[in-house]
């Protein structure tokens, strides 16, 4: 760093702060990538921890372990953590450490405001979590929070409905922070329709938070009021309508999914290219398919409530709507695939992910394309088998992509190799432990399963004990990918290059660099001109 | 810090909410903390700002940052018009009994003599009795205050462009001054509804979205008007020069936002 002369003046010189204040005080994109990261890991393991209590429970018919209402609770912050604690700030950890290095600049555009966008989440997550030692513990209404019945809990509600407001501000920040980065400090020369996939996902995945958060809050904010302020928002007999709040709660929950499954999308399409030694086939096209499917994702919400009783028409607009989902998304699967055609394809731990994500995905995008027809969704609506579509799409597709997304740049942030032969071990148990757990689940449904009920009919058992083991085999399985991690950041392994995987400096501007990079300025030293041309 | 705060804030008022005598005390601590933090993080940004450590490319991040924020702004509001919107096209309708194969079959015969029909505060009458907002009182002044002040802004802005700076203090004066005068005129419109008209936030759908919008907008004038206020302030200082005014620029942004807000409750809250 010292051969190269800085203008920035004295206090970038030195490394990152010592201790504790480090973390809290920091401005540095890695470091805050690595908080949402570290975050989003024990969310995963508490809310991991929550779906083992429900598939416990779940194991023999009859009520064991514990009591309906605590089941339900479990089932609610489950939901939640996991879409809000989990897998949204683990993308945003991803964001914050790959989109400077990917598009040449020295950190995200608005360095404090993005610690407190990482800050706010832990006090969020209390928030949450603490209702569950309050008084008639947490909500227990399913992470749709629909009224009436949420309008029946006690302490814990305005609790939720502050911690979903911090939650929405947290993302809301970051988005802005990804939209501004991209928009102003790309390095010259890497135009927009020449920046990596991942870039361009998370571009569009920040609008649709910017445009959908805020409506999550101003509908649970007239929950709030409903509760508290003797408002009629959702009371048909003061002129409201529940139902509203399902349509507002959808409108933003069908592109909080596309939030989750989008910036998969860009992690798998900069790692499929580089495994199979290829450039991603089609990238244009699959630009214009990202950006097709935010849209489509504000103009499909109702697909969700086909049995609340909405108007014929409408039921109709929205399947046919939903169905078009299918084409950009088509599009995307066939471009993938494509890519690796011909190519010399090797199979390390993230690629494996990568292609794990492939197949579950598509496997959830066929049952989707089921539940899409409003007729046969009424007899789909609220049993197992939607429950295993939206498992298929959410963890065989964003959480193994996020897996994928964790080996492949794991070896550039820490400058080690994972351990290959655990990374392996930890793909093919999660991939195995993961169907067994939600496969029988589609059969379940078919056969008229009900969820989010603690008990069911005795010939549903064997199927149910298939996916409680299931679920215990992909839950510990997590516990040897922290293992993993760990070993790789405390450096126990072979070092990495700077461009880690054969070729890789090709499909990245993130190669160019050393492994690890720079904790200031990646780019000291690199030729960004130069690489920008390669590419 | 900020988080500490924020988190202290609504910590807090949850706590009030369910009854804990504790709650208002962490709600204002919280509070203060937070508009601390705020104090201390953009007078660095100042500060920082007047040391001319910002180059045009940190400039316009700040200003594409403002820009997205009110776009989320313009979201949150969106919806609560929706809603509106939601309510008098179909809820209502419904609740009187039209479309005879869904909704309205059951509605009907729960309440068959509700007549569909705005204002309304549903078909159990919630609230009893009450009065609507009319338009051409204190809301159309109300319109008339804003607008003006939305002019004096600009004018205010020219003022700086042309380095007049007496031009640039008085016109923010003017601004500040007619968006107290429009809250002033807001609070005592909410009296006369509470006191007078029988019209509350439990007066049923009617109510409730009254003041649910009316609400919201007066709360992002008071929030314009403080910033502002601040602008005002550094104007007297002597910050700012004709191109170096972002701060200026995004207050004007928001309170143009503001504005355009207000035409729309106008329009479809207080008139139609």
């Amino acid at each position: 760093m010292a051969t190269v002369a800085d203008t920035h003046g004295a206090e970038h010189e030195h490394g990152p702060a010592k201790g504790i204040l480090r973390w809290i005080t920091t401005t540095n994109h890695k470091d805050i990538g690595t908080l949402y990261l570290t975050f989003a890991m024990i969310m995963f393991l508490v809310g991991g921890a929550m779906a083992l209590i429900i598939r416990a429970e779940l194991y023999q018919p009859g009520l064991q372990l514990v009591d309906p209402h605590f089941f339900n609770q479990m089932t609610t912050l489950h939901a939640l953590i996991m879409v809000f604690g989990a897998v949204m700030p683990a993308f945003a950890g991803f964001a914050n450490w790959m989109i400077p290095p990917m598009i040449g600049a020295p950190d995200m555009a608005l360095p404090r405001m993005n610690n407190w966008s990482f800050w706010i989440l832990p006090f969020a997550a209390v928030l949450l979590s603490a209702t569950l030692f309050m008084d008639g513990g947490a909500i227990a209404s399913g992470w749709t929070l629909y009224p009436p019945l949420v309008l029946q809990f006690g302490d814990a509600l305005p609790f939720t409905i502050f911690s979903v407001h911090l939650l929405g501000i947290s993302s809301i920040l970051a988005s802005i922070n990804i939209i501004v980065t991209i928009f102003n400090l790309r390095a010259p020369g890497l135009t927009m329709m020449k920046m990596p996939m991942f870039c361009w996902t998370w571009l569009i995945t920040a609008f649709l938070l910017i445009l959908v958060m805020p409506v999550l809050a101003g509908a649970v904010t007239m929950l709030l009021f409903d509760k508290f302020f003797d408002t009629s928002f959702f009371d048909a007999a003061g002129g409201g309508d529940p139902v509203l709040f399902q349509h507002l709660f959808w409108f933003f929950g069908h592109p909080e999914v596309y939030i989750i499954i989008l910036p998969a999308f860009g992690i798998v399409s900069q790692i499929i290219p580089t495994f199979s030694r290829k450039p991603l086939f089609g990238k244009n096209s699959m630009i214009f398919a990202t950006a097709v499917i935010g849209f489509l994702s504000f103009i499909v919400w109702a697909h969700h409530q086909f049995t609340v009783g909405m108007p014929v028409p409408a039921e109709l607009y929205f399947m046919y709507a939903t169905m078009l989902i299918a084409v950009p998304t088509g599009v995307k699967v066939f471009n993938w695939l494509a890519t690796m055609w011909k190519g010399s394809l090797t199979f390390e731990t993230p690629m494996l992910h990568a292609l794990g994500f492939l197949v579950l995905f598509v496997f959830g995008g066929f049952t989707g394309i089921m539940m899409s027809q409003a007729p046969a969704d009424l007899y789909y609506h609220d049993n197992y088998f939607i429950v295993a579509h939206f498992h298929y799409t959410l963890v065989g597709g964003g959480v193994f992509a996020i897996f994928a997304g964790l080996f492949y740049w794991l070896p550039k942030w820490t400058g080690t190799m994972y351990d290959e032969k655990l990374g392996k071990l930890h793909f093919w148990l999660s991939f195995l432990g993961f169907n067994l757990l939600f496969m029988p689940q589609h059969f379940l449904g078919l056969a008229g399963m009900p969820r989010r009920i603690p008990d069911y009919a005795v010939q549903f058992t064997e199927f149910n004990q298939m996916s409680s083991v299931g679920a215990f085999i992909f839950g510990f399985t997590q516990l040897l990918l922290v293992y993993i991690v760990y070993k790789c950041v405390k450096g126990e392994g072979e070092k990495a290059s700077g461009e880690v995987w054969e070729g890789a400096k090709s499909h990245g501007l993130e190669w160019n660099l050393p492994s690890p990079m720079p904790y200031h300025h990646s780019f000291e030293g690199v030729d960004i001109q130069k690489a920008v041309a390669d590419e | 810090m900020a988080s500490t705060g924020l988190f202290s804030f609504v910590g807090g008022f949850a706590a009030k909410l369910i009854g804990s005598g504790a709650g208002t005390f962490f709600m204002v601590l919280g509070l203060l903390l937070l508009v601390g933090v705020m104090v201390g993080w953009f007078g660095e940004v100042i500060n920082e700002g007047l040391q001319g450590l910002y180059n045009p490319q940190v400039e316009r991040s700040f200003r594409w940052g403002m820009i997205w924020f009110i776009a989320s702004e313009v979201m949150f509001f969106a919806c609560f018009f929706g809603s509106l919107f939601y309510f008098r096209a179909y809820v209502i309708p419904w609740l009187g009994g039209e479309g005879t194969s869904g909704v309205g079959a059951f509605t009907h015969l729960l309440w068959p003599d509700f007549k569909p029909e705005w204002p309304t505060n549903g078909p159990a009458r919630v609230g009893g009795e009450f009065e609507p907002m009319g338009a051409w009182g204190i809301p159309a002044l109300n319109t008339m205050i804003l607008l003006s002040s939305g002019a004096t802004v600009t004018w205010a802005h020219w003022g700086l462009l042309k380095n007049d700076r007496p031009q640039f203090v008085k016109g923010l004066i003017a601004t500040i001054a007619l968006g107290l005068a429009f809250v002033v005129l807001q609070a005592y419109e909410y009296y006369h509804a509470y006191t007078e008209m029988g019209l509350t936030l439990g007066a049923g759908i009617y109510g409730s979205t009254f003041f649910l919008l009316t609400g919201f907008h007066g709360f992002h004038v008071t929030i314009g008007a403080i910033f502002l206020t601040v602008i005002l302030f550094r104007a007297l200082r002597g910050h700012f020069d004709p191109d170096h005014h972002f701060a200026f620029e995004a207050a004007a942004w928001y309170w143009h936002f503001v504005d355009v807000v207000w035409l729309g409750l106008f329009i479809f809250v207080y008139w139609l």
